[in-house]
Order: C-alpha cells, then structure tokens, then sequence
C-alpha cells in the first residue's frame, strides 16, 4: 500500500496549485501558470492511478472482498466525545474510481485549456479556480466522514460558482452563477438537515461506524425508524433530505434548473465540472450511502429511483428542442445522471442483486470520459465558430476532422452502440431496470432511443447539414480573439485531449468493472446476454437514423415536425416553463410577500415603535416645558404652594 | 506572569498619549497601542492555554482583587478563562484594524482615535471584570463615546442614528443595572450582598427572584446584540458611522451583549434561563430568519450588512437559548467569527465607499475589474457570511446546529430548521449583492480611475482574514480554548434543572 | 394672662412670614421683593430666639442661629443688589417681569 503521505498529496497537490498560483503566480508569472496547475494535476493524477492500482490489484483485497481503508482520520471539530468532524481519508473501490475520474479529467482539461483559454485575460485565475475545484471534488470523493462530504460539498459550489463566473463582466454569466449556487444551495439545506437527523440519532458523523449502525440491528436502528414524523420514520426522512442534496447537484427534477445556465461557464469548465464530476457527485453520495438506503430503507430508495426515472426522461425530451449546443449536451447530462439513479435506484444490495449499483458506478465512469470528450468538442467547435448556436454551424467535418471523428465516438458512446463504452454500462442498466420495474425499463428504453436521436441531431447539424460559412457576429466565451480562422482546429494541446478521451471512450466498455466495484465489494460475475441487447441497441439505430433523415442535409423535414407538435414542441423548447415557475415562486412569493413585507415591518412597524417612543418623549417635553416660565416670582408661587401642600401632608394625613 | 490590569493600561496611556501628541503623529501612536495591546493579549492567550495545559483547573485565571467602593462590597476584581480570551483576542484584533483602515481620518484625528480607544478600553474591561458592578462600568464606558463618533465623524443622518444609537443602548444598560442591583439585593454572603459573580454562581437565587431579574438582565444584554425587536439601532447606527465604528459596533460592541447574555444572565441564572428558553429561542430563530429576509431588500452595502449582522448575531442568542454545551460553544464561536467576519465586511465596504463615494448596489458594478484587491476580501467576508467551510462562519453555524438539533422536542426542531434555512437566503442576498455591485460591466467610468488598496488597508484586511481561515481551517483550537468554559456554564444549568 | 408667651411671638412671627411671602409674590420691584425676603428671614429669626428662650432656655443655639442667619442675610442682600445692578443696566428697568429669560 501506498503511504499515507502520498494519498494526501492527491488532493493537497492542485491546492498547492491554487494557492501558489493565486498569491504569487497570478502577479509574477501568468503566463506559466498554466503550465504549473497541469504539472501538479499530472502528478496528482499519476498518483492516483498508483493508488488505484495498488488497491485493486495489491492490498484493497482481503478473502476476494474488497475492503474499505482509512489510511488518515484526523480531529477536526469535536461537537462531543463522539460526533465529531474528523477529516479522513476512505479508499473504497468508488473513492479510488472516483479519485482516477477526477485526477484524468481534470488533467485532460486543464491540458486542453492551455490552448482553449490562451491569451484570456485571467488566464492565471483561471487555473487557480481549476486547483480549487479539483482539490474540493477529490476531498469530497475521498471523506470519511459525512459532515466532511458536506464541507468539500459546498466549496465544490462555490468553485463552480467562481468559474461559472469567470467571465464576471458578462452579466447572463454572473446570473448563471448564482442560479447554479443558489438552487444548490437550497438541495444543500436539505443535506444539512439529513446530516443532522442521521447524526442525532446515529450518535456518529463517521460514514463507517453510521453505515454500520443503520444497517445492522442496533439500538440507533431502532430509535431511527421508530421516531417518525409526518408518517414517515426519521430514517426516511434524514435520507430523502440527505439525497436532496445529491439532486441539487447532480440536477435531478425538480432541482435542475441550474444546469442548463451553467453552461455560461468556459467550456473546459463544463467538461469538468458540469458533466464528469461534480454533477455525480450526488450519486456518489447515494452510492457512499448506499447500505442503508438499500437495506434499512428501501422507500427512500424507491424516491431516488423515481426522480432519476423521470429527470433521464424530461431531460431527454426537453434536449431535443434546445439550439444551443452545449445546452444539448447539458440536457444529455442530466439525462444520463437520471440514468445513475435510477440504477442506484433499482439495485440491490450484496451479491447479484448489486448490479444495479454496479452497471451506475460503470455508467459514471464511462459517462465521464465520453461526455467531457463531447464538451471538450463542443468547445472546439465553438472555438471555431464563435458561436453555440447551432444554425451558425454545419459542415465542418472537413474543417475540424479530429474533431469530428472523436465528436462521432462520443455520440456513439453515449447513444449506447456496440462496442463502444457507453454500449456496456448502459446494458448493463437496462438489465437491472428490467429485472426490478417494468415501467423503469420501458422509460430508460425510450429515453435511450431519445438520446441517440438528439445526439445525432447535434452531430448531423455541427458536422453535415448545411455547408459551413464564416459568420462574423460576436457572441461567445471567445469575444477577445480576432484572429478569426487562422488557427485552424486548434493547437495540439487541444486535439490531444480528444484523441485520449476519444480513445478511451471506444476500449473503457472493456474493463472488468463489475470485478472491481460492486455494492459489497465481492466481484461480482456479469452475464452478456445477446438477445437482450438486440432490442435497445435497434432502438438506438432507429433514434440516429431518424436524426439523419431529419439533419443531415438541410430540409424542411424538422420544421414541418415541430409545426406538427406545435404544443409539445413549444413547452419542450421552454424547458416545460421551470424555471418561469421558480422565477414566479422566488421573485413574486419569496421577494414580494417575504422579503418586501419584512423590510417594510422592520421600517415601519418595529423601528416605527422606537420612534414613536422618542416621539412620545419630546412632545411630554414640549408640554410640560411651559411650567418653566422663567419667572421668578412663579416659581416661588409653586415653592410656596409645595410647602404649604408638604405642611398640610404632615399635619393631617402623616401620622 | 500576566497581571490583567496592563489589559486597560495599554489603552489607557495610548489614549493619552494619543491627547498630547501632535494631529499627524497620533494615528501612529494608536497604532502602536493597539499593537502592544495586541502582542499582550497573544502573550497572555498562549501562556493561559499553557497553563490550561499544564492542567491549571482554576475557573479563572489571572485573578486581580481589590477594594473599590468598600461599603457596598463593589470591587475591582479581574480574570480570565477561555471564553473571556477568545473576546480579547477578538477587539484586540478588531480594534488596530479599525486603527489601521482609518489612518487617513482628517477630521480631528486625534479626538477620533482617542475615543476609538477609549472604546477599546471598555470591551476589554467589561470582558476581564468578574465583578458585576465594575462590569456595568466598563459597559458604559464602551457606549458613550460611540456617540461621539457617530455624531461628529458619521455620514448621513449621523445625529439622529448618534441619537437612537446611543438611546437604546443606555435603555439597554439601564436594564442591565436594575437587573444587577435586583440581583445583589438578592445575594448573601454572611448578611452582606456581594457583586462577585464567582460568588453569585455558587449561590441560589430564588426562583421568583430570577424570573423578574432575568428578562431586564437578558433584553437588556438583548439590546447590545441587536436582538430582535431591539435592533434598529443597528441598521441606522451602522450606516451613519465612521468605518473604524461600524467595525467596532458590529465586531465587538454587539458582543458585549452576546457575552453578557451569556456569562451574566444565563449563568447566573440558570432556573429562568431554562423557563424562558423557549422565548429566546422564538425570538432568535424570528431575528435570523426575519433579519435575512430584510437584508433582501436592502439597496444600500451598510445596510446590507447591517441587517445581516442582526441575522448572524440572531445565532448567537439562538445557540444560548438552546442551552445545550455545543450550541452554546457555538454561540461563542459564532461571535468570534462574526465579530471578525464583519469587521471585514465594513471596512472594505468603507474602502469602497472612500472611492466611489456611494454605497447604493445599483450605483456600484464592476469593480472586480479596476480594485481587484479590495473586491476580492470583499467577496471572501460575503463567503465567509453565508457559510462557506474553511472560513470562519462555517464552523460556528454548524457547531450551533449541531448543538441546537440535540434538543429533541419539535419546537427546537422546527427553529433549527428554520434558522438552518436562513443559510440559504443569506446565499441569495450575499451573491445578489456581490453580483450586483462588484461583478457584470463597469457602471461608471470614473471608477477606472481608482487605486487599488493602499498598505493599510492591505495590512487590515490581510489580518482579519487570516484569522478567519486560521479559525476556518483549524477551528479545534478555538472550540478547545472556550468549550471548558461553555462547559462548566452548563454544569450550572444542568445543577439546578436537572437535565 | 399679661404675660407675653410663646403663641403671641409666634403669631408675630407667622404674620411677618406671610407678609413677606405675600410681598415676594406680587411685588414688581426687585429691591421691594428683597425687602420681602427680609422680612421672611426675620421672621425666622424670631422664631428662634422665641423657641431657644421659651423651650431651652439654658441654651444658646438658637441665638447663634439667629445671627447666622443676619450674617447671612447680609451676604444674601449684597449678592443680590449686586445682581439687580447688573440687571439694571441691562434692561435699564428692575422690573421682575422683564427678566424672564430664563426659561426652557
């Protein structure tokens, strides 16, 4: 086994980064800065994988089951003796998965924006912000400890908020960047309120000790289911509330809305931020949790199967109408986390019953690679052409071939065709859903046949459609760059990232996932059955060659479909109109009856009583001040007049 | 060995010295007494957690006794524990930065920094006194010259905020005062009554005694921390004031009063506090929830901040209300946190005011661009505010919470979530304002003109926020220095209630 | 019967009293309103000495009270003929009723 100090240094590497680069890089070198953030996400990355094979293939093994290690724990709050904050280290076969996911992301990404971002502005920020984050999601992947998820949770927020942000002068960015913050900061309030319910009556923050106390009959099992409120016992309770906060971030319905405006963001950024890590951060933490939802708390689970059931549906419908292409592959994001949780979802735990959880741990990890690959793309393309819109693109599969040959892989991956990754994870899914709920199957199928149908419209309209003219409109991340198509695709740094991803993206499929992670940590033996597949991958080929009928050459084919579906179309585009209904509840409701009345109390009626007071005061003062004549001889008239009325008081009623 | 008494002397002389130097050197004789001040407190706060250490169990250390005013048993008598420490360190800090931001002060800069210290001076009396009447002195010292302050080097509608201001805090402390002779009049040590609150803390006061004195003695603490209802003083007094004293009302001023509900209301009696928790509690999960919701609609920063001020120092009177060993650590660390979270705020807020000379959101925008600096603490106090880990306010809300949810009957319950859910809103009015005023286009072009910030604004803000990371990243030590004291707090409580 | 006793000074006493106080009330004049305070201070002293040689004749207290109280009375008027000087030129009147200036 690795030592400790080296696991450390995992995270601790692109905090150095951060810091380094932001207190002394920013001023004195910016233009190396870059170069140092890749440096130490290499070595973090290098690191990892050493990690990762050393416990899959070395010491993670005791009697075939593969084991959790907490090589670190540390003190860091105490509340008493027993809850306390401890910043630790958990390596399982998720944290270790995760760990490489983030580290080779992270690395592709920051290689690829040395191009992308080169010659911004706050090029050394930027980098600064991308250790930030790298180190806040590899802290939140590697916690042992509940309350410490929630820590790196939240600066995971905020360093998605800074980079949604980064372009601060553009004010739709800084809008996006609150939205994502605040929508998930409200899910955070619902993982705050599950932690403090789980540790109330678990008596632990620790995930170990809570796992295994919820999960074997102890007397906080007891007392947790026992306790209920509003019909539902304290156990349901504290896991809904814990995943509201996973949907908040992996955008699940009703907590979207976020997603498709964070797309503001550069690119690169939402490559790694906003498909590959942190949005699945929340089926992490369903799959950290996983024990006791499954076995002390299978309604709660039935809750994460149903919200990631309709979200990978809604998802998938509302993606077939957006223009904007990264809001396209937004949409697939959300659809494919739905996918995660649904398999979560419909897993059981131990043994065959795990495959649910398997084939979503498998899902995120090939959903990684090909999704940061169609990002990365994307932001190739809207390098290019300088715009997200798609009727600004088209024909450019000569103009950017390696582009759009990995762009092709990627659709392929993701629209689940033989043999490429996605092909394998999502059987995988398909299977488990079939095994556990009918009607699961039959959404996951059609939103299968929807994905590569919306995929491949985006493909067909980047790549074939019409041919491809310069426009000259300037509306994109790229507003500085006016040496317009002298740089061609782009630089190697950018094409290099694409051709791993593109790469891995056709082999990952091959992994012996299902040996490595699985609910209980036994491997587990997948069976292949052919027949099985015949179904989804047909559909699938249906969904593209309907979206090359429609997209390949310029025809009036879509228009006319859309006219027909005038209805679903139009509330399609809107997104089903959530976010005019979270408009109306925050800006009409929360605004106008909470806030405005509030201030409006605190003016008039609160500080109005302590005005009143004050004025009370000086109008007593203007009334009784004409006793003050200023004449002497009526002053001795009222002296005189208190001392006879004095006399009279002693004489005859003080006895 | 640490003799309390160099606490007030340093002040004390640098406040005179202040009076006899010149109009140019005296900036820099204040600064060199709240350094000192500074250096003695750290002194003092490592050699007490050494003698912590060393296994010293004494309530309080440090003790200085002697007779003031014999014949009704008034005496000067200080010491420390952690809790007392964490306040000292805290004005200590606050109050060279308030130094240090208002180093260009014009207007009778001699007068102004001798009052700032003169304020200094009282926060660090009332902290060390264990008497309770010397404690009431050291209160007042700490209220009249903010008067002064605001009323001569405020903007806006200085008199009448100088006025409110000053009005509800020595309503505030007239309360205190009749609280506190009720309660001597109450004590008895061998026929006598007595002041020292050691004393008072090992005696019973009768119940229907503390039920009277309780509420004059915790609305009248109340008041200085701006509970609700009694809280528009803040707003009002917190925009008219100089920096310095925005930073110093906010950052120790409404601490006084969280320390005072605390060590004197809720330790001493502990019975009432029990019976009344449940009014505190109501009334501070009203001020967070209420206190938020009001900063929404705020237009101007210092009001902004003020109001979130009433909201975070609702957290204050919340985890002492919940009466529980973590909440009130909590409460404790909630203090410190924000006294030092807030000190920032206002003074880069004043930073920002000395150049665009407007506070108002909608006038600002942009300035992340031409004073990346200042915006950049700014931004950080704004995380800071609305709980973002590795900063200080991270720590504190969530010890409250923590401690608060043990509680188990719903109505704790329903105010933790509740006061859990004012993160939220606090989220939205911190990036609406930060959005606002310091983010998107550049408004006006006069702001590509401005300077970044000068030494000492960068040596204040570098301060303060390196004490809030140093709390935010490793807050075991600041929870170590004051949870004995919170504890034995409780042991009185749980003595007499039984819980 | 002939014989003076207590009541009969006092009755004096009182009479002066009342005359002062009535002089001090309506009077316009300020020198006439000291003269009225005049005649309340002897009233005073009469009282004492008629108390100290009726009820403790074998004292002397109220004698030495009766001529602190002169002394006094002495200061008294020319402290405050002093003040009424001033006032008059002033106001170049000693009416009571101009000097009413000082008030809220």
């Amino acid at each position: 086994m690795l030592s400790t100090n080296l696991i450390v240094l995992i995270p601790l590497l692109p905090l150095i980064s951060f810091l380094l680069i932001a207190l002394v890089g920013r001023k004195n070198f910016p233009n190396l800065c870059g170069a140092l953030g890749t440096i130490a996400l290499l070595t973090s990355f290098l690191l990892a994988a050493t990690v990762a094979y050393d416990y899959f293939f070395v010491a993670g093994k005791v009697n075939g089951i593969y084991q959790q290690m907490v090589p670190m724990k540390i003190k860091w709050l105490e509340f008493s003796p027993n809850v306390s904050i401890d910043l630790g280290i958990l390596l399982d076969p998720i944290s270790v998965m995760m760990l490489v996911i983030v580290t080779f992301i992270s690395l592709m990404v920051h290689f690829y924006s040395l191009g992308y971002m080169k010659g911004e502005e706050r090029y050394a920020t930027y980098y600064s912000f991308l250790g930030l984050f790298t180190f806040s999601m590899l802290g939140l992947v590697i916690s042992s400890n509940i309350f410490q998820i929630y820590m790196f949770w939240e600066l995971v927020g905020v360093s998605s908020f800074l980079l949604i942000g980064y372009y601060f002068d553009k004010p739709s960015a800084v809008a996006a960047a609150k939205k994502a913050f605040i929508v998930t900061r409200f899910a955070d309030l619902g993982f705050l309120i599950g932690i403090l319910v789980l540790a109330y009556y678990s008596g632990t923050l620790d995930f170990q000790t809570l796992i295994t106390r919820l999960t074997t009959p102890t007397d906080q099992l007891h007392a947790i289911t026992t306790a209920s409120f509003l019909g539902a016992s304290a156990l349901t309770w504290g896991l809904l509330l814990v995943f509201m906060g996973g949907a908040g971030k992996s955008a699940m319905l009703p907590l979207h809305i976020w997603l498709p405006d964070a797309m503001e963001g550069p690119t690169p950024v939402s490559a790694l931020i906003h498909a590959a890590t942190m949005v699945v951060a929340g089926v992490f933490l369903v799959a950290r949790l996983f024990p006791v939802f499954s076995i002390s708390c299978p309604s709660a689970l039935q809750v994460v199967t149903w919200v990631g059931a309709s979200s990978s549906l809604f998802a998938a419908i509302i993606a077939c109408t957006q223009t904007d292409i990264k809001r396209v592959l937004a949409y697939s994001t959300m659809s494919q986390i739905g996918y995660m949780m649904f398999a979560l979802g419909v897993s059981g735990y131990g043994g065959e019953h795990g495959l649910g959880y398997m084939a979503s741990m498998f899902h995120l990890f090939t959903h990684a690679m090909f999704k940061a690959l169609l990002f990365l793309g994307a932001g190739a393309v809207i390098h290019y052409v300088h715009s997200n819109e798609m009727k600004d693109m088209g024909g450019l599969r000569k103009l950017m071939p390696v582009t759009h040959i990995t762009f092709l892989v990627a659709c392929l991956a993701i629209a689940g065709i033989p043999p490429f990754a996605g092909f394998f994870s999502k059987e995988e899914i398909l299977q488990a859903a079939f095994h556990a709920n009918t009607t699961i199957f039959v959404i996951a199928i059609c939103t299968a046949a929807i994905t590569a149908f919306y995929m491949f419209r985006l493909y067909f309209n980047i790549f074939w459609n019409k041919e491809y003219h310069a426009v000259s409109h300037v509306h994109d991340d790229h507003a500085a760059h006016d040496d317009h198509h002298d740089h061609g695709e782009g630089p190697f740094t950018m094409k290099l990232p694409l051709m791993i991803l593109g790469l891995l993206s056709i082999v990952a499929g091959f992994l012996p996932f299902a040996h490595l992670v699985t609910s209980d940590g036994k491997p587990l033996e997948t069976e292949f059955h052919i027949t099985f597949s015949i179904a989804p991958v047909l559909l699938a080929t249906g969904g593209i060659l309907l979206a090359m009928v429609f997209y390949k050459k310029e025809n009036p084919r879509p228009q006319a479909i859309a006219n027909g579906l005038k209805g679903l179309y139009t509330a399609a585009y809107h997104k089903f109109y959530i976010d005019e209904v979270y408009l109306f509840f925050t800006k009409k409701v929360l605004f106008n009856l909470v806030g405005r009345p509030a201030a409006w109390i605190d003016k008039n009626i609160v500080d109005g009583t302590m005005n009143l007071l004050a004025f009370i005061t000086e109008q007593t003062s203007y009334l009784i001040k004409r006793m003050q004549s200023g004449r002497v001889q009526s002053y001795a008239a009222y002296f005189f007049a208190g001392v006879i009325g004095f006399v009279l008081v002693f004489i005859y009623w003080w006895k | 060995m640490i003799n309390l008494s160099i606490l007030l002397i340093i002040p004390l002389l640098s406040a005179l010295a202040v009076i006899f130097a010149g109009a140019k050197s005296a900036r820099m004789v204040a600064l060199l007494g709240a350094l000192a001040q500074l250096g003695y407190s750290s002194y003092m706060m490592l050699s007490y957690m050494g003698e912590r250490a060393a296994g010293n169990t004494n309530q309080m250390l440090y003790q200085t006794k002697m007779s003031w005013f014999a014949p009704m048993n008034i005496e000067y008598f200080v010491g420390v524990d952690g809790l007392s420490i964490a306040m000292i360190m805290l004005t200590a800090v606050v109050v060279l930065t308030g130094i240090l931001i208002s180093w260009n002060v014009d207007k009778m800069p001699k007068e102004f920094f001798f009052l700032l210290l003169l304020l200094s001076l009282g926060a660090y009396g009332f902290f060390i006194s264990l008497d309770l009447f010397t404690m009431f002195f050291f209160l007042e010292v700490a209220v009249i010259p903010k008067f002064l302050l605001i009323g001569v080097w405020g903007s806006g509608r200085k008199e009448y905020s100088a006025m409110k201001l000053a009005l509800m805090l020595m309503a505030g402390s007239a309360l205190v005062l009749v609280g506190l002779l009720c309660l001597y009049f109450n004590t008895n040590v061998n026929g006598a009554h007595t002041f020292d609150l050691l004393q008072i803390s090992k005696m019973h006061i009768p119940i229907e005694a503390q039920r009277f004195i309780f509420p004059l003695m915790f609305v009248g603490f109340g008041i200085f921390t701006a509970m609700f209802p009694f809280h528009t003083w803040a707003p009002d007094g917190h925009s008219s004031a100089p920096t310095a004293a925005s930073m110093f009302l906010a950052g120790i001023s409404m601490k006084l009063g969280g320390y005072g509900c605390l060590r004197v209301a809720a330790y001493l009696m502990p019975e009432a506090a029990h019976e009344y928790s449940w009014i505190i509690i109501l009334l501070s999960t009203i001020a967070i929830i209420y206190g938020a919701f009001a900063t929404l609609m705020q237009t101007d920063l210092k009001y902004i901040n003020a109001y979130s001020s009433v909201s975070h120092c609702g957290f204050v009177i919340f985890g002492i209300g919940m009466l529980t060993k973590t909440a009130i650590t909590g409460a404790v660390m909630q203090m410190v946190s924000h006294g030092l979270m807030t000190a920032l705020f206002f003074g880069t807020i004043g930073m920002i005011y000395e150049r665009t000379h407007t506070r108002q959101v909608a006038q600002l925008g942009g300035l992340l661009k031409t004073i990346p600096f200042i915006i950049t603490v700014f931004v950080i106090a704004g995380l800071c505010s609305l709980g973002l880990p590795g900063l200080s306010g991270f720590v504190a809300e969530m010890t409250v919470f923590m401690g608060a949810w043990q509680n188990p009957d719903t109505f704790s319950r329903v105010a933790t979530v509740l006061a859990c859910a004012s993160i939220v809103v606090t989220a939205v009015y911190i990036l609406r304002t930060t959005g606002a005023s310091v983010m998107g286009p550049i408004k006006n072009p006069d702001f590509l003109t401005f300077k970044d910030a000068a030494w000492n604004e960068k040596f204040a803000s570098i301060t303060l926020l390196l004490c809030i990371l140093a709390i935010g990243v490793a807050p075991y030590w600041l929870s170590d220095l004051v949870s004995p004291d919170t504890q034995l707090i409780m042991d009185n409580i749980s003595r007499v209630v039984g819980k | 019967m002939n014989n003076i006793g207590l009541t009969h000074i006092l009755f004096i006493s009182c009479g002066l009293f009342f005359i002062g106080i009535y002089g001090f009330l309506t009077r316009r004049n300020l020198i006439t309103m000291l003269m009225s305070i005049e005649l309340i201070l002897n009233s005073v002293n009469i009282n004492f000495v008629a108390f100290n040689k009726f009820l403790w004749a074998d004292k002397l207290d109220g004698l030495f009270f009766s001529l602190f109280n002169i002394t006094i009375a002495a200061a008294e008027a020319a402290v405050a003929i002093a003040i009424i000087i001033n006032l008059y030129r002033h106001y170049k009147s000693i009416d009571v009723e101009v000097t009413d200036t000082m008030k809220f």
